[in-house]
């Protein structure tokens, strides 16, 4: 992991109310598993002080330069603007300077080679699936992505990913686009039809309590990226913390989102406790 | 980067016996037991590293969310989530064998009983040069009064851990109080080597969709820049009452703000907020601090505590 000052390439609305933002990000290929997090905030003008944490959507090289520059890597996030810190970001532009940390936080385990592989991604909580669904294909084996949202506009990159060669299923909370109903459904059926698929999710934590229940009804391996509000992103602040599984009081088992996380099996979360936690925002929180 | 002498100016302070290299160090509770951030920073060139505040038994800590950032500044009510001292000495304190920086492990406890009783597992751990006494939190024997609030329960509490203690002892003053010097003295009187000041104030903030609160705990402490100017004022103020040494804390984000509690006297900073923001940070503060220093034409920091001119 590292703590950088670099450029922003592009920062553009994709959907209303999200943003897409480009950046340099030396060697952050080869460093950086899918399911990781960076922390970022504006270099300058600051109405907000702490970083925001976001999953990281892609990482790649830009083409070489025809004056003889090197090629240069760069990493992508998605956001939704749903605070100060996320309006202030979607209001920067290319050339603009940002702090950088990470890559941070525990990654996807990719799972037993050649399996069946179904990701569930709910609105925002489709960014950290990407580079997942692409190390997934670059290793063999079938890969589906289930996308839900709200509406049409929480329906985020469905033709990127039909590009890596994974078969994609679209739902919306209002039939706007895709089939009418939650994300949840599908994953029921698909189940059905695959029961011997490891399921990988990320989303809204109703949604997540939802799919974990399926999955432990099912005994199907589920891993789920979480998000939390954290103002470190390194395992001092313990702001970020979600309750284990087997916690009470007596024997707190409180774990960092930041660290032993975002991604955790869902066996190691007390997800009784978990629903009644506030629907929190999507990997870009505040 | 040159003075006249081509000598680098000298950063090495002294508190209660301990000789720090320089005025830096974290904040109780901002940067883990010290591990955490070894993959930002060289901990070997901090002044000392303070630890996350310990307890006699693990403490499981508030419920979420726990933080929330208002104004220049965060609202956090972790609850001292700790892994208590006993595991802390098992699982964390090998870690610090390998480093040449003073570790201060700051401490709390609820009743005057915990606090005695860690200050003297605290004696048996070597790697801990010093401590730091947290004062901020409630007596539950005594109806939940806050035992540095009141001139008497710091007194007391103070006396017992010095008494039971074998090492330096740093009291940690809250800011949540009519007149800091009060507690501040009786702490010295009691016999605290040096005060450090201040701890977070009590703050709220209220999300005005949902009309909840924005943390779960209601109210939390309130740190980072916002609170500067109150810390400032709070040092100084300690600084006049009592003879023994104060570190200063509160807001510190760069050297300059450091140099503001310096100038006011305080011996030592805490930086706190800022490494959530940069875990780099203090490394910017001690630079800082020499560069002020070469700028000032000046060789020892020593000359810049307490050159407050009013």
């Amino acid at each position: 992991m590292k703590n950088y000052s670099t450029t922003i390439l592009a920062n553009h609305e994709i959907s209303p109310g999200y943003f897409r933002m480009k950046l340099l990000a030396p060697g952050i290929k080869a460093q950086s598993q899918p399911g990781q997090f960076i922390m970022i905030r504006p270099q300058t003008g600051l109405p907000t002080m702490l970083r925001r944490p976001f999953g990281i959507l892609r990482c790649g090289f830009l083409p070489a330069e025809c004056d003889g520059l090197p090629e240069r890597e760069y990493l992508e996030i998605l956001y939704k603007v749903v605070g100060k810190g996320t309006t202030f970001l979607s209001e920067l532009h290319a050339g603009d300077r940002a702090e950088v940390l990470g890559p941070l936080g525990r990654g996807f385990d990719l799972g037993a080679i050649g399996t069946e592989k179904i990701l569930v991604g709910g609105g925002i909580g489709l960014v950290p699936l990407y580079l997942l669904a692409e190390t997934l294909i670059e290793r063999g084996g079938k890969v589906r992505v289930l996308i839900g949202g709200r509406t049409r506009d929480d329906i985020l990159c469905v033709t990127e990913f039909e590009r890596l060669g994974v078969e994609t299923y679209v739902s919306t909370d209002d039939g706007s686009l895709g089939e009418a109903g939650f994300v949840t459904n599908v994953l029921k059926r698909k189940l059905d039809k695959y029961p011997q698929a490891e399921v990988f999710a990320c989303g809204p934590m109703p949604m997540l309590a939802a799919v974990a229940h399926i999955c432990s009804v099912d005994h199907v391996p589920l891993q789920v990226s979480l998000e939390a509000h954290m103002a470190c992103g390194v395992g001092a602040c313990l702001g970020c913390v979600v309750k284990g599984v087997g916690h009470s009081d007596s024997n707190p088992r409180y774990l960092c989102t930041c660290k032993a996380g975002p991604v955790f099996s869902a066996g190691e979360l007390d997800w009784g406790r978990m629903e009644s936690q506030s629907e929190s925002c999507t990997k870009g929180c505040a | 980067m040159t003075n006249v002498n081509n000598k680098r100016p000298n950063l090495a302070v002294e508190i209660a016996g301990i000789k720090l290299k320089n005025p830096v160090m974290p904040a109780s509770g901002t940067f883990g037991y010290g591990e955490e951030y070894a993959p930002f920073l060289d901990l070997n060139s901090l002044g000392a590293i303070v630890t996350k505040g310990l307890s006699l038994n693990p403490k499981a800590g508030n419920p979420t969310p726990r933080i929330a950032e208002t104004t220049s500044g965060m609202l956090n009510a972790i609850g001292l989530q700790n892994v208590g001292i006993d595991a802390f000495v098992q699982s964390k304190v090998p870690y610090y064998r390998g480093i040449t920086t003073p570790i201060i492990a700051n401490f709390f406890g609820n009743t005057l009983e915990e606090y005695g009783e860690v200050a003297r597992k605290l004696n048996d751990v070597p790697e801990v040069t010093a401590v730091e006494l947290n004062i901020s939190c409630p007596n539950v024997k005594q109806g939940g009064i806050v035992f540095g609030t009141e001139a008497a329960a710091a007194s007391q509490v103070v006396s017992l851990v010095r008494k039971a203690l074998n090492k330096p002892l740093i009291v940690k003053l809250t800011p949540n109080v009519t007149d800091i010097t009060v507690i501040a003295r009786a702490a010295e009187e009691a016999g605290a080597d040096a005060i450090s000041c201040i701890n977070t104030i009590t703050g709220m903030a209220i999300d005005i969709r949902t009309r909840q609160p924005k943390i779960a705990n209601r109210t939390g402490g309130l740190s980072g820049p916002a609170i500067r100017p109150v810390a400032v004022r709070m040092t100084h103020q300690v600084v006049q009452a009592v003879k023994i040494p104060v570190i200063g804390i509160g807001g510190i984000m760069c050297a300059e703000d450091a140099l503001e509690f310096l100038i006011a006297g305080a011996t030592a900073v805490q930086v706190g907020t800022a490494n959530f923001i940069d875990p780099a940070a203090m490394m910017a503060v001690i630079d800082g601090l020499e560069r002020f220093l070469i700028e000032e034409g000046l060789d020892d920091i020593r000359q810049v505590i307490g050159s407050l001119q009013v």
